[in-house]
């Protein structure tokens, strides 16, 4: 009987303990619905040659995929970050995003070219494909095409150290210790 | 007191008001009215990606925007509402409908609230027939005696 007594304590630490664990959940954190599966299909322009490119053009090696566009303030701050990994051997393709050709030809006059092609979606059809609801976004692909991580928002180094290593090993620094933010999605 | 309480229902008018006027105002051509009455249930249904707390209709998101621009689309090309969620749910995950689909995450969601009514019944009647069942506690004789005296002095 008196047990019973202890009913609603069991029930307050119950519940605080789901309360807890609901503290360190991230609520913008997003399923990614497109992991596993093959980069959706597309036949777009290339930003600098202009030619039709597709989904085949990608499939060579584990590459990343980044979601950019003028207009993102955010792309300008990853920007220099993108750069240092193409200079040291990253594949990367550009998804230009719902932006303008010009602009965009101008920004990567002015700041650099990371990117081996670059997806011109300027009505946003293969973001939308992919699931993409704002940029910066990065994908990694593998050889095959498939999708296998998507990174939403900045990518920089602490994020690249701790999230990406498993698909290009060889670009980790030997670094004794790295601060790893938890990232925004996985 | 009176006014207070009219003053108070007031406010909650004018504040209610105030949300309902906060949809996007855009304009769609729709063939037939019942595509429309779909579009506006379907844009109520689907979730922002972006602000994750307003669906595709009341969000200025710019993906809000491209949603309805697509719901409006396929709506128009005659798709049903199942081939739609699960356009939307192909590249968002089941996270873009307000309504998912029960499944292995969102049984919990789904059955939690009954499953707690039903829990607060059973507590209920276990309380009721428990306290039916208990039966009249014994008197001890000291007790018995006490009563007794108190009963003889109220009865002179």
């Amino acid at each position: 009987m008196q047990a019973r007594r202890f009913i609603p304590l069991l029930g307050f630490a119950l519940l605080s303990l789901l309360l807890f664990r609901g503290l360190s959940l991230d609520p913008t954190a997003l399923p990614a619905a497109r992991l596993g599966q093959a980069f959706p299909e597309f036949a777009k322009p290339e930003l600098r040659s202009g030619e039709s490119i597709g989904v085949i053009d990608l499939k060579t090696r584990p590459a990343l995929v980044n979601v950019w566009a003028t207009w993102c303030y955010s792309c300008r701050i990853e920007h220099p970050y993108l750069l240092e990994l193409a200079g040291a051997g990253v594949p990367i393709y550009g998804l230009n995003y719902k932006d303008d050709e010009a602009k965009a030809r101008a920004w990567l006059a002015q700041l650099g070219d990371p990117y081996q092609l670059n997806i011109v979606d300027v009505e946003g059809t293969v973001g939308l494909d992919l699931g993409v609801y704002g940029a910066p976004e990065t994908y990694v692909i593998d050889g095959d095409g498939t999708i296998v991580h998507r990174h939403v928002g900045i990518l920089d180094k602490s994020t690249f150290h701790a999230d990406f290593l498993t698909w290009f090993p060889s670009f980790g620094a030997p670094e004794a210790s790295l601060t790893t933010r938890g990232s925004v999605a996985k | 007191m009176r006014d207070g309480f009219w003053g108070l229902a007031l406010v909650l008018c004018a504040s209610a008001m105030a949300m309902k006027v906060h949809a996007v105002i855009e304009t769609y051509e729709f063939t037939s009215p019942a595509l429309e009455q779909r579009y506006h249930q379907l844009s109520q249904e689907l979730r922002c990606p972006k602000c994750q707390n307003q669906n595709i209709a009341d969000s200025n998101a710019p993906i809000a925007r491209d949603l309805r621009v697509v719901l409006v689309e396929q709506l128009e090309a005659g798709q049903s509402d199942e081939e739609i969620l699960a356009f939307m749910v192909a590249r968002y995950g089941e996270f873009v409908r307000y309504r998912p689909t029960v499944d292995r995450n969102t049984a919990l969601l789904w059955w939690a609230p009954g499953l707690l009514v039903g829990a607060g019944f059973v507590a209920l009647a276990l309380h009721f027939i428990g306290r039916r069942r208990m039966p009249a506690p014994a008197l001890s004789d000291s007790e018995a005696a006490q009563i007794k005296a108190l009963m003889a002095e109220k009865d002179p």
